[in-house]
Order: C-alpha cells, then structure tokens, then sequence
C-alpha cells in the first residue's frame, strides 16, 4: 500500500521508543512552538559522562513524532561528547528520508538534544555555550511567530 | 485492511456506478466530437444537450446558462478574472469577498490585486458566517462583484446566499458563489437565489473529477478564460469532455433526488458524532455553526494533539479524514479557515475534519466513536503541550 512517509518513519511513528519523562532527569530540553505546530521534549539521566537513560515528548506531526523516538535510541548509551555530535542529517538517514518540508523536524530533534545536554551542564554549574554551542529552534525561519 | 471508513467526502466522493455506466459509452464506442456534422458526432452534441438540461432543471436556471468547465477551480478563476477584466473598463476596480473563501477564489483575487484591482475580505466571525450588513457596507460605486461561497470546505458554515444576492441586486452589483462544496448536498436554486454566477464540481457530488461548471447568468457577457474554439457558444474553447459532462449531469441528478430523504439521517449521524466526540474527549470543541452547516461536515479540535499525527493514527485503523494542520498543507501556519473563525495556531493545529455521505453507516459512527478518543489520549500521553494544559501552563 502506498504511504506517505518511509516505512521506518511509520515504525518509529506507530511505536515510539523511549516515549515518556524522567522524573529525576539530570537535564530537560525544550524546543519549538504550539504555535508553529510541534514542540520536542527531551529528558536525559547523566552516569559516568554517558546518557544512561532518554526519555522523551513530543507535540507535533508524524515525522516529528519520529525523528524524536530514533534521535532518543542513536544517543542511548553514548557519551555526552558523542550524543553532542548527532545531526539532523544522521537522523534523516537513519529514517529512510523526509519529505522536504518535514526536514526541520530532524532539526528540532537535534536541537532538542542540545538543549537537554546544556541544561545538565547548566546545573553542573558549567557554561554550556562553548560546548553545546548556540542553541536554534528552526520553527522560528519558517514559521511567523 | 479489513475496515474501511471513508469520512473525507468534501475533498472528494464515491463515483456512483450508474454515473460510470451512463459515462462508459463515451468513452469507448462513441468517441465522436460533437463538434462534427456527421451523425457520429451528433451522437456525443446530443448527451451534451441531454446533460445540460438536465443541469438547468436540477439548478433552477436556463440551459443556455449552464457552461461546462474543467472543474470548480476553473469555474472560480473564469469568473472572478473575467467579471474584473470587463468592468474594468468602466471604471470599477472593486471586488467583495470573505476572508476564509477557498484559495481558488483568494488566489485569483491575490493575482488581481497585483494588477491594481482593491480586495475587501469580510470577517466571518466565531459562528463561520458571513454578515450580510457587512457586505451591504462593504459594497462601494466602484465594486464591480462579491464573491462568497456558498458552504465552506472545512468547517461546512453555509452562508446567506439568497439574502447576499438581494443586496447585491439592490446596489447593482454582480454575485459569485463558489457552490462546490453545497451543490448535491443542500438545496441550491440558481435563480430564486440572486446568484449571477456559480461555480460547481461533479467530484464533490458523487461524479468524475476533471468535470464542472460556472452558471452564468442570461444576459451577463464577460471575455472567455480559454481561447481557441467555438464550444460552449464561443465562451469555452476545448473539445468537450462529453464522458465528463454525462456523468455530472447524471451525478446530479441523483445527488438532488436523494437529497431530501438522506439529509435527514445525515445530520442525526453528524450530530451524534459532534456530541459523542465532545462528550468522550475533553477539552475539544466544534469548530464553526452547529446548525447553518452542511448536513454531513463536523470539525472539531481537540486541545495538545496535533492534526497530521491524529491523521496518521486513523489511517492506520482504515478510516481517511482531513485536518487543518499545518503539517498537511506543507506550510507551518494551520488552515486560514480555522485561524478566520479566531482559533488560536496551537488549537487550529490540533483540529479533526469528518465529513460523511450517505454511504456513512450508524457502524461507522460507532466506530469512529469508538476509535477516535483513545487516538487523542495516546497522543496527548506524550504531548508537552498536552502536559502545560493540565498544568494550567500557558501554551500557544
């Protein structure tokens, strides 16, 4: 049958990983917009310089829904630096494709990561811009806020 | 799949079977041009004149006024463009029409303001409806026509058709009515109305796509949109699509005499669908007029969901709907419709669009009852913004 997305956006849709929040996170995320139509939550625990657990919640379309749901499983596990290091591009690939103008979701994805990691640093009392760098939500580009 | 729903009728509908057959002839053996003198050709010019009495008895108007088009859009654009172009001329470069019109009609008028023509785009208030003293206000010396749907596409609000031609009389201007979403589904009397043109599709009532009409009334003479022929008396160039027009005709036909006896069970299966919703899911409400509405359109938006991911989860269960999201129209701003009525972006996103037909079932009703809240509830599970309303969070 015919569909609109890729068979692993489908997946990731219809049973999203690690879907949830973490009540003791070591550090929250939170990117986008009601307004623009999605907004990404990304919860993280902290051990040993590697997220042991992601959690997260998402308001927003299909492919939002999943590029948060394998963004969450491709950083489970691996270091801070290395979680730091996914990009929006990696995610794309790994679901197969995006519809062109679903390409921001895997931006908000990623984003949404980097805002968790700077609030962990952040409440390590560790300055988060030279390392994270400058946070973006790409709602704000295309969406008149 | 085993289940099926259909519940998305005013983006297109079922083709009847006997609409198909009266078509099917057309198509293979009586290939003819009815523009031909021979009798092979005759053939096709006769179901031509066939359908189109058969328009003007079901629309109350003359036959010389039905002509056949491509389609709504195409019906729109023609008299939109074509009524600006002639009175033009004489000094009027003023058009009237509403703020939530389908792009058809907002698109056309977009280009026309780029060429110097003056667009007034009424408001349509909370309820989806056009006030006809808004329209009376809004006409000036230099308005040359008003245009305002009949039913609207998405929240299904039917205006004040025959109260806004009055007026329009009144002050000696022209009135268009995009009909597409009305004609089959609710009386529509071309001329006890005081409709100067309309525009309609046989896709939208049961008939082939690719097929419409614009209705112009007797007398109106205003420059064709297609050149290059002598068809539809010189006014619509292009071989006729005769398997087209039979089977609007036909369409037609069928969808006025059904009418009066399936509206009835039509809105009591709307209605019980609009209450079940709003009883089972909290937080949700119906999008435009509860009573001036098409017999089988509800919208309603449901608070912390999104409209394409609620899409997506119906489909999984077999049942094809629409949303005024902004993920389903490829832009990030949600329905200009919704934002029209007042519904703020995050609640315009969120927003569910059933529309039913007489093939819809008392089953289908309860299914769909059955599986759209627990739909919401998932996806509200996970939802931060769901998350800031229950915390009595600001959001949008």
């Amino acid at each position: 049958m015919a569909q609109y997305y890729s068979d692993m956006v489908m997946e990731h849709f219809t049973n999203p990983r690690n879907v949830g929040e973490l009540e003791d996170a070591d550090g929250v995320g939170e990117i986008g917009n009601a307004k623009c139509g999605d907004i990404m939550k990304m919860y993280i625990k902290v051990k040993d310089g590697h997220i042991s657990d992601v959690k997260f919640k998402t308001f927003g379309c299909g492919s939002a829904i999943a590029t948060s749901s394998i963004a969450t499983e491709m950083i489970k596990g691996k270091t801070i630096e290395e979680a730091l290091k996914l990009s929006n591009k990696a995610v794309v690939e790994a679901l197969g494709g995006l519809p062109p103008h679903k390409i921001h979701c895997s931006v908000l994805a990623e984003q949404s990561i980097k805002a968790a990691i700077a609030d962990y640093y952040r409440r390590q009392g560790v300055d988060p811009t030279p390392l994270v760098g400058e946070l973006h939500d790409p709602d704000e580009k295309i969406c008149e806020l | 799949m085993d289940r099926f729903i259909y519940a998305d009728n005013a983006a297109t509908t079922r083709i009847y079977p006997e609409v198909l057959e009266k078509m099917m002839p057309f198509l293979t053996e009586q290939y003819g041009n009815p523009s031909s003198l021979y009798s092979f050709g005759q053939n096709a010019r006769q179901a031509i004149d066939e359908a189109r009495d058969t328009v003007a008895e079901c629309m109350n108007c003359r036959f010389d006024e039905v002509f056949f088009t491509s389609g709504g859009s195409e019906a729109d654009n023609w008299a939109i463009r074509m009524t600006a172009e002639a009175l033009a001329k004489k000094g009027k470069k003023h058009i009237v029409s509403s703020v939530f019109e389908h792009h058809a009609v907002l698109h056309t008028l977009k280009a026309l303001e780029k060429q110097g023509f003056e667009i007034t785009l009424l408001p349509v208030y909370e309820n989806g409806l056009v006030r006809v003293e808004d329209v009376r206000n809004a006409i000036r010396p230099d308005t040359s026509l008003v245009t305002i749907m009949f039913a609207n596409n998405e929240i299904g609000t039917i205006q004040p058709i025959p109260e806004i031609g009055a007026v329009c009389r009144e002050k000696g201007v022209l009135f268009h009515t995009d009909a597409v979403q009305a004609v089959g589904h609710i009386p529509v009397d071309f001329a006890g109305m005081n409709i100067d043109m309309l525009s309609m599709s046989a896709h939208k009532f049961h008939g082939p796509k690719g097929v419409g009409a614009l209705l112009i009334r007797r007398g109106l003479r205003f420059p064709s949109l297609i050149e290059g022929g002598a068809q539809e008396k010189g006014r619509r160039a292009g071989t006729e699509n005769t398997a087209g027009i039979v089977g609007l005709a036909h369409a037609l036909k069928m969808t006025c005499s059904e009418m009066e006896k399936i509206t009835p069970s039509l809105i009591e299966r709307r209605d019980r669908l609009i209450n079940g919703l709003l009883e089972r899911v909290e937080r949700s409400r119906l999008n435009g007029d509860p009573v001036k509405r098409l017999p089988g359109n509800l919208n309603i938006s449901f608070e912390g969901v999104e409209g394409e991911s609620l899409l997506l989860l119906l489909d999984d269960k077999g049942i094809c709907a629409s949303s005024g999201s902004a993920c389903t129209s490829g832009s990030l701003d949600p329905s200009h419709v919704l934002l029209s009525i007042g519904l703020p972006h995050a609640i315009a996103h969120g927003s569910l669009r059933l529309t039913i037909s007489g093939d819809t079932t008392d089953e289908d009703v309860d299914t769909l009852l059955e599986v759209i809240p627990p739909i919401i509830n998932r996806l509200r599970s996970f939802s931060p913004v769901w998350e800031k309303i229950t915390k009595g969070e600001h959001y949008e």
